[in-house]
């Protein structure tokens, strides 16, 4: 069951060959008998889970079920749950319990989805390999002395260890795609402004935006459609409902030009990276594409100017965590500077601690101008080349990740380093652009990942590319041996 | 060396909408505290603004009415800094997009003269929460209720040359947003809330001094005294051979004087930058014109007009028009009484004002109607009564007991007019006092006022005074 599909599971909770409930047990005991290994999960919700699977099972037995029905899912602990410890893998909400939902959390639930648990994270979403979280690392389900990636580490191996069919995630630099393309797996971030941020603890708000992990893209559709619904909570969600996903994928791959930009190519890559991708995209040559070669020239300057931007808004976005209304309050403070200090340094964590006094900096007076002004108007540039490249291409094709999965501990003493592993995924959020990466192939035994990157609100695009691409191709079936 | 106080004004202005300018909490005031913070204002995980479109409905009304330019594109700012009553750990404000810039505002100098004064800016912005520093022993409570209650904050020019004439302005200002409905301009409640930035320069010279922010001014009153002691402070520190420093200082008004609150070096680094969480205030012409359109008269309108059309002194327009119920009750009476406008003001300006003052009552509140007051004032013209004895039925009538008439009718107050009458009470006072009557003739003229008091006395009041003026005169000077 852990080996199907969403339309697979969907079908047959609307047949009635199973129900929410079994689907539901299956996946729980899943979790008590591998998650030891992986770690994917931080919070399990057994009791709720059933009783929302129940309730599911109700509704499909009077036929009243829809697409995402009696379906479980794992969600990111980013995203507050009313009633159900949210500590987004910080030491610093390890006892903060939401009184209220997440509008993502609300459209999942509205829609008849299981949730199974929250997933482990880094830090306020900043990291590349989940072992920023106060919650321990998470193991990469391929081979578990390597990262999953991150920040959505806990979501991509759970869906690649069967520990859920689907789960939520979120990305700002690459927190969805790096971690999916390290896992073997599929995931989306959808255009800057289709998924509300409400209720989404705020990393850095003008790239933040929540999606998807799934094995197939059309499991992404399935669930991306409540997902992107408008919400008036959040003054920079787009207004309009999305189109029908799962109706888009099944069209056509019709007059398709895909770009591949040279500048990603010219970068440091593992070899076995390069030929997956190559690959990848003479397959959908075969497949009636047209491919052309385009250019982001600013691609270089786009990992500078978002070390800049995001823990610019970081610093301010996490100001509020300072132990006086909820969250870690130090012990017995003596006065008010004391109680600010000690309940953050001690709930904060290293990566959280350098973003934040990198932000301010950037944003002191005397260095607004040098600094984050700047920083913006790289991002205006980038952003261009891209408007520019859609006038020539419909999407653009390129690694997801310039390498596999990279050791436990090998880059957590060189935070460049590690920054560096998001070089390809960055630019797509400085510029606000839809992008999906998908499984491609192997490179000794390790999962590669290709990403599509769209113009503003062209998800469904991607969807229709990367769903007939895994019609033709079999690499989103590979399943981890450990956990079969 | 003869010194000029150079004065501009910082005010917030509470907008009077329902909800707060970001969320959906109730602005009500004096409600238990942390009841109406909802997990917007508190700043929790995950929380977005969501901008209240009143709020830029109002501020436009303030910006229209003082003739400033409106940005069609204004953006909103976070002004960062850590204290326990700001819960998100920084401000929404507006920083170097502001929604309204220039414009100005026409005040009466101490001398009577009219002087306008210059708006530099006006902008949108949250307020923050209260530190309650005298509740718990060792602590302080912070009542989150007025966290993202909406402000407009408005910054003169350094036009303002005086404390009476800085008073003046606040006085106008807290009429014109009550005129426009846009706060209730109380300064005890904080709903208008005033910094002064003061510097003193010498007369003759155009390179104006360091200046000092005083914060901390709560009532008109405290505005003038606080300023008048910072120029004071100043002109002392100068001609003693120091230097102003350039610093925020708290008015305290028991022991009346400024004190310093923050130097220069602890100046605030607010590291401000756009909110990622808002989008641009979008101003077209269509809402300007509408804005526009819905604006009453304005105070300083309605004083000229006053001035023009009722020939009323600026002293007494000023008053009258001070907030629009007392002026529209004003006009109703004017409609209702052949009384000249400078008697309905006089009365509306002394007694009512006095009476009103002495019981905690607003001109909505005065327990005369608009009606009543103009029928008593009818009834002096006519004569009824006298001008002294109105006074008398102005009280009854304020304690309950009826309209002007049945006030005269029940306590017998008519004027006697009757001449004939009058005669015998004068004659039978003349020949009572024969020692004043040769003294008058004398030349004692100041005597006269004798004979007006027993006449008065044996009408209890009631004489007619001008007749007994008249026949008085007569009778006595034969």
């Amino acid at each position: 069951m852990h080996r199907l599909t969403l339309s697979e599971l969907s079908r047959q909770l609307q047949n009635g060959d199973i129900t929410s409930r079994q689907l539901t047990e299956h996946f729980l005991s899943r979790i008590n008998q591998y998650d030891g290994n992986i770690n994917s999960y931080t919070t399990a919700t057994e009791q709720q889970a059933l009783a929302q699977a129940d309730h599911a099972d109700r509704l499909l037995q009077q036929n009243q079920g829809g697409p995402l029905t009696g379906i479980p899912f794992a969600h990111k602990d980013i995203f507050c749950t009313e009633g159900i410890k949210t500590a987004c893998g910080s030491k610093m909400l390890d006892n903060f319990v939401p009184p209220y939902d997440a509008t993502v959390t609300h459209y999942l639930q509205q829609a008849g989805a299981v949730l199974l648990g929250k997933t482990n994270m880094d830090e306020f979403a900043m990291g590349s390999s989940n072992e920023n979280s106060y919650y321990g690392p998470v193991s990469n389900p391929w081979d578990n002395q390597r990262v999953p990636g991150g920040s959505s580490g806990g979501s991509a191996a759970a869906v690649a260890a069967g520990l859920a069919p689907v789960a939520t995630g979120t990305d700002t630099g690459g927190s969805i795609r790096q971690p999916a393309a390290l896992c073997g797996v599929s995931g989306i971030k959808p255009t800057y402004g289709r998924v509300s941020r409400f209720g989404m603890i705020a990393f850095a708000s003008s790239l933040d935006q929540g999606g998807v992990i799934g094995k197939t893209a059309e499991c992404l559709a399935r669930m991306l459609q409540p997902m992107a619904q408008p919400d008036g909570k959040d003054s920079t969600c787009f207004t309009q409902p999305p189109e029908d996903y799962l109706q888009t994928i099944e069209r056509p791959m019709d007059n398709l030009t895909i770009g591949v930009p040279s500048e990603f190519f010219e970068s440091d890559m593992e070899q076995g990276v390069t030929d997956c991708v190559n690959q990848a995209i003479e397959d959908l040559q075969s497949m009636g594409a047209t491919v052309k070669s385009v250019s982001l020239p600013h691609t270089e300057a786009a990992l500078s100017a978002y070390y800049i931007i995001a823990p610019a808004e970081c610093s301010s976005n996490l100001a509020r965590y300072d132990g006086v209304r909820y969250g870690h309050r130090c012990n017995e403070p003596q006065d008010l500077q004391d109680l600010y200090k000690r309940s953050r340094s001690e709930g904060l964590g290293d990566e959280v601690k350098r973003r934040i006094m990198t932000g301010t900096y950037a944003l002191s007076a005397g260095y607004y101008d040098a600094y984050y002004l700047k920083a913006q108007k790289i991002r205006q540039l980038v952003k261009q080349d891209y408007v520019q490249a859609f006038n020539d291409v419909d999407c653009i094709v390129a690694p997801t990740t310039p390498a596999t999965a990279f050791e436990q501990g090998e880059k957590t003493q060189d935070p460049v380093a590690m920054y560096l592993s998001d070089m390809f995924t960055i630019p797509v959020n400085l510029a606000g652009l839809p992008a999906l990466s998908l499984p491609c192939g192997f490179n000794n035994g390790l999962p590669v990942g290709m990403q599509l990157i769209g113009t503003y609100f062209d998800e469904g695009r991607l969807l229709n590319i990367a769903h007939q691409y895994q019609q033709q191709t079999q690499w989103h079936q590979y399943f981890p041996e450990e956990y079969n | 060396m003869s010194w000029q106080p150079v004065i501009g004004l910082e005010i917030h202005v509470q907008l009077a909408t329902q909800s707060k300018i970001f969320s959906g909490a109730s602005t009500h005031y004096g409600s238990e505290p942390n009841t109406q913070a909802c997990p917007i204002d508190l700043g929790m995980p995950g929380v977005l603004p969501v901008l209240n479109e009143q709020v830029v409905r109002m501020a436009l009304k303030f910006g229209q009415s003082i003739g400033a330019h409106i940005s069609p594109y204004s953006t909103f700012a976070r002004k960062n800094y850590f204290y326990p009553d700001l819960p998100k750990g920084y401000q929404i404000s507006q920083y170097d997009q502001p929604l309204i810039e220039g414009g100005s505002i026409n005040i009466t100098t101490p001398e009577g003269d009219e002087k306008t004064v210059g708006i530099t800016r006006a902008h949108l912005e949250e307020d923050a929460g209260k530190s309650i520093h005298d509740v718990f022993p060792d602590k302080t409570g912070v009542d989150l209720n007025r966290a993202g209650t909406p402000l407009l904050e408005i910054v003169t020019e350094p036009d303002i040359a005086s404390a009476e004439e800085a008073s003046n302005f606040m006085k106008t200002l807290r009429a014109l947003v009550r005129y426009l409905d846009i706060s209730d301009g109380n300064l005890q409640e904080g709903s208008l809330r005033c910094d002064a930035n003061v510097s003193v320069k010498p007369k003759d010279s155009d390179r104006f001094g360091t200046r000092a922010e005083i914060k901390n001014v709560n009532s008109f009153r405290f505005v003038e005294k606080a300023i008048n002691y910072e120029i004071e402070r100043q002109i002392d520190v100068i001609e003693n051979g120091g230097e102003v420093e350039q610093e925020t200082r708290l008015y305290d008004p028991d022991k009346n004087e400024t004190r310093t609150m923050r130097g220069k070096e602890e100046a605030m680094d607010y590291r401000y930058f756009p909110d990622p969480d808002l989008l641009p205030i979008k101003v077209d012409q269509p809402l300007l014109d509408e804005i526009m359109a819905s604006l009453p008269e304005l105070p300083w309108e309605k004083r000229h007009r006053f001035q023009s059309e009722y020939a009323l002194s600026t002293y007494d327009a000023n008053l009258l028009t001070q907030n629009k119920p007392a002026a529209d009750y004003f006009e109703s009476v004017l409609t209702m009484t052949s009384a000249q406008p400078k008697q309905v003001a006089n009365w509306l300006n002394d007694e009512m004002a006095a009476a009103l003052n002495k019981d905690h009552l607003t001109i909505e509140q005065c327990p005369i109607s608009a009606e009543h007051l103009a029928g008593l004032l009818e009834r002096v013209v006519d004569e009824t009564i006298s001008g002294k004895i109105a006074k008398e039925v102005f009280e009854r009538m304020w304690n309950g007991e009826g309209d002007a008439d049945t006030v005269i009718a029940q306590q017998g107050l008519k004027q006697i007019s009757d001449s004939g009458e009058l005669e015998g009470i004068i004659d039978e006072v003349i020949a009572n006092h024969p020692q004043q009557v040769e003294q008058y003739q004398s030349g004692k003229t100041k005597v006269f006022g004798f004979f007006v008091g027993q006449v008065m006395k044996a009408t209890q009041g009631k004489a007619n005074p001008q007749q007994v003026n008249e026949l008085l005169e007569k009778k006595l000077n034969g």
